[in-house]
């Protein structure tokens, strides 16, 4: 028999996961929601960033958060140039093109970081990182909280962008009618960049958040790929809240498939979510497009 | 009757696109349905075809209830349908698209392409046989959309403008390939903006507006009936129309 | 059959190949070439033919190779039951992943996504598994011999993936010229018009996906046999997926040879990366994804295209 309290932890322990796959997940959605591309680079891209900001640390000695202001606008750029002269310039515009060129990105991420860096799993030592704090029935590291106290001010921030400002007010356009928002003088080749750029700054936020917790190595975006496209697909491709309610949906399902399935089956979960959600309502659960 | 709709309507949402449609095709007629612009005629033939399922109503095809059915079954059953926006399948040969649909009644590869091959110059596209159908004209690619219906070798074809956009000549190019469907047995409704060929084509036409059929009967009576004229020309323009039509007289 | 000619001349002109060198490096090359280029062709019969952009062909791959092992090793049974079962249980696999995609509509990205996760769901239960040796995965016995399908010699498994290769053109070949070869084109180019025109695109697209599991599941069958070895990301992880379909889009997904030339490339250019990197690890699949970028970007068509369309411009033939 389960006790309640460890149900409980497992719950919050699901939660504060969640909020981290959500953060990871935005950027996703964001590029799904305006562009209507899946970025199979998007795991790739995250690990990209966490070797950044490993290396900033260890070899810098700067403080992971202190990275933030470094790594979300150098993401930012990184993502505007791909997609702009890669993505872009290769696919333009065909679906399968898409898919295909960001696979071609994500394995030439991957591979480079197992050639220059072997497939060491790195972790960084911070004095603070593993201070536990109490949460009701669970004991949580206190940078878990942080990142997910990370995760909803980005889906705040990233939400404010696209309602409140003239870029945001850009994208929408651009997301809802293509040519029309051409016909009337939007730069629609820069506005795509800037989603994906955006997108891909989330990511630059989501590294500095998770590797105090977290390890970096090679591999390390697979695990979060498919996560984040499970998210995507359940929140509504598209959609900040969805994308946020989905992350702790499937933080909390991961968690207690964990617990009553193991380590390993429990993730099957996420995926037989993932499955049901595309067959059944691609539309997502949650939310609308952006 | 080979085609028979009765009481078809559909919504869109709070929009009704078709109200309480009533018609009936006989075999070997060439018929019409002609209306203004959004007056429903694309989803009639949706709805006809398969691609659209009817709130209520019925369709009945040779003597059969076919409402609900897939679009392939109907094809298979002799109903066909070609798109106003024309939909080949770029990538393939002339020959190869139409094989394809010749392929429904033939399985042997030798016989759909021998068949693609008459189909071909029959609308006059035997010259262009092993071109990209990308490559085509606007009038190219009405011919081929026609030529694939014919390939299928239909009982009924729903023929949704293939005269629209082309020019004069081209349109009086196609007029006697629509006239001799008829000697084939195939019966031929059509949806039309081209007055004056629907005009010298169709043994009868109704006429669709808002949704709902308005007239009917030959197509020389029905372009006389005031409320046709008031809703394709706007209020006034039967006045206007019987007017000119009496100064021409009189010069 | 009009490919038969060829398909003929090139069994007969790779036969000889143990015969005339005895350097273990070549054949070894040569048979991973054959593996890939059959991949690649189980792929090309839907992604290619029927324009379904599959993610996750490991599935079939991985069902193949897991359902031989397991008959052989649990079910004591021969190698050759256990391939034809290798076969049955990738076309059953097929059948669930197609029939779950198909029905609902799936097209496009949220197909290859589908397929992706069902792949994953494939190693996660291999990997959590008794029956499959979960993590640890299963090892065959070494036993040479016809009847359990393991050679004695490099040359036996280079002419048994000849034969699998051979196999796989053919079949690629008379879909190709079949009734279901056209309506697979149909789907390809525009669903909605081939309907219309009285194609079933579920029934088409079901016999493609199950044709395309089939053999993918031949193959990951004679993986098994070649290498005695499997584990969970072996047979279902990613890699294989993006293998399968790296080939027919570097070679060209419209012609029947495009696998075949698009494997040869990409393992040449593998070895290639490697002997320059002095062996780092992941140099190939770096090398693997410069070449997929750039063959999207110039060449859509893969090689086989873009030696057509210079015999295009040569004849001055234009657009």
């Amino acid at each position: 028999m389960l006790e309640p309290s460890i149900l409980a932890a497992s719950l919050i322990h699901g939660l504060a996961n969640g909020a981290v796959y959500a953060l990871v997940a935005l950027g996703l959605s964001l590029v799904y929601g305006v562009l209507h591309i899946i970025n199979f680079a998007h795991g790739a891209l995250l690990m990209a960033a966490l070797y950044a900001v490993y290396f900033l640390v260890e070899r810098v000695g700067l403080d992971p958060y202190a990275a933030i202001p470094i790594l979300v606008p150098a993401a930012g750029v990184v993502g505007y140039l791909l997609h702009r002269y890669v993505v872009a310039k290769a696919s333009r515009g065909r679906e399968e093109a898409v898919l295909l060129v960001t696979l071609g990105v994500a394995l030439v991420l991957e591979n480079l970081a197992l050639a220059l860096f072997r497939s060491d799993t790195r972790t960084i030592e911070t004095g603070w990182a593993f201070e536990m704090v109490a949460v009701g029935p669970a004991l949580l590291p206190a940078a878990k909280l942080a990142a997910a106290a990370g995760a909803l001010v980005a889906v705040l921030a990233l939400w404010a962008v696209v309602r409140a400002t003239d870029l945001g007010r850009a994208i929408r356009a651009v997301a809802k009618e293509r040519e029309a928002a051409r016909l009337v003088g939007i730069d629609v080749d820069h506005v795509f960049a800037l989603a994906f750029a955006i997108g891909t700054a989330t990511l630059g936020a989501a590294a500095c958040l998770l590797l105090p917790t977290y390890y970096v190595s090679p591999q390390v975006g697979h695990g979060f790929v498919l996560i984040a496209f499970t998210i995507v697909v359940l929140g509504g491709m598209g959609s900040f809240w969805g994308a946020f309610w989905g992350g702790l949906l499937i933080g909390v399902v991961e968690s207690l498939g964990g617990l009553f399935l193991g380590e390993s089956l429990g993730q099957i979960g996420i995926f037989a979510i993932f499955i049901a959600t595309l067959l059944l309502r691609p539309t997502g659960l949650f939310g609308r497009a952006v | 009757m080979l085609l028979e709709v009765e009481g078809l309507s559909v919504r869109f949402g709070g929009l009704t696109a078709l109200a309480d449609v009533t018609l009936a095709v006989a075999p070997g007629e060439i018929t019409a349905v002609i209306g203004p612009n959004g007056a429903g005629k694309t989803t009639l033939f949706a709805a006809i075809s398969g691609f659209l399922r009817p709130q209520a109503g019925r369709v009945r095809f040779a003597g059969r209830e076919v409402g609900g059915m897939p679009p392939e079954r109907l094809c298979a059953l002799g109903l066909v349908r070609t798109f106003q926006v024309t939909r080949p399948f770029a990538g393939l040969t002339v020959r190869e698209n139409i094989a394809v649909a010749a392929h429904l009644r033939h399985a042997s590869r030798k016989a759909a392409l021998a068949l693609a091959e008459r189909v071909a110059a029959r609308v006059r596209l035997e010259d262009r046989l092993d071109r990209p159908a990308a490559e085509l004209t606007l009038a190219g690619r009405k011919r081929l959309e026609l030529a694939r219906a014919l390939a299928t070798e239909p009982r009924l074809l729903l023929l949704d403008e293939v005269l629209a956009g082309l020019n004069p000549a081209e349109v009086a190019e196609m007029e006697p390939v629509i006239r001799g469907l008829r000697a084939d047995g195939i019966t031929v409704l059509l949806i039309e903006h081209v007055m004056q060929a629907v005009m010298r084509l169709s043994d009868r036409v109704w006429v669709l507006v808002g949704g709902r059929i308005v007239a009917s009967g030959p197509p020389a009576t029905v372009v006389r009936d005031p409320a046709v004229i008031e809703a394709y020309l706007g209020r006034g323009a039967a006045e206007r129309l019987l007017r000119e039509d009496a100064l021409a007289g009189g010069a | 059959m009009r490919s038969l000619p060829a398909i003929g001349f090139f069994a007969l002109a790779a036969l000889p190949l143990p015969w005339l060198t005895s350097s273990g490096t070549v054949l070894n090359l040569a048979t991973m070439v054959l593996l890939f280029a059959t991949l690649g062709q189980a792929w090309n019969l839907l992604g290619g033919m029927a324009g379904q952009f599959s993610f996750g062909h490991a599935a079939f791959f991985g069902t193949g190779a897991y359902a031989t092992a397991i008959a052989q090793i649990r079910f004591g049974l021969d190698a050759w039951s256990g391939f034809a079962l290798a076969i049955l249980a990738a076309v059953a696999m097929g059948a669930l992943v197609g029939f779950a995609s198909f029905r609902f509509r799936l097209r496009g990205s949220y197909f290859a996504l589908v397929t992706l996760a069902f792949a994953e769901v494939a190693r996660i239960l291999a990997n959590s598994l008794e029956i499959t040796g979960a993590g640890v995965g299963l090892l065959l016995p070494l036993a040479p011999g016809l009847d359990r399908l393991q050679f004695a010699d490099k040359a036996g498994y280079y002419w048994f993936a000849l034969v699998l290769c051979t196999g796989g053109l053919v079949l690629a070949s008379l879909v190709r010229e079949s009734r279901l070869g056209a309506r697979l084109a149909a789907v390809r180019e525009n669903e909605e018009a081939a309907r219309a025109l009285g194609v079933d695109a579920f029934a088409v697209k079901m016999q493609a996906i199950l044709l395309s599991a089939g053999l993918a599941g031949a193959v990951g069958a004679f993986y098994t046999q070649l290498f005695l070895y499997l584990d969970p990301h072996i047979a279902f992880g990613p890699q294989v997926s993006v293998e399968a379909l790296l080939g027919p889009i570097v070679g060209g997904t419209a012609s029947l040879w495009g696998p075949v030339l698009g494997a040869a490339v990409l393992q040449l250019l593998g070895e290639a990366s490697r002997a320059l990197t002095g062996g780092a690890t992941g140099a190939n699949l770096v090398a693997y994804g410069i070449v997929l970028v750039l063959i999207v970007r110039f060449f859509p068509d893969g090689i086989i295209g873009m030696g057509r369309a210079r015999a295009a411009d040569a004849r001055g033939v234009t657009g």
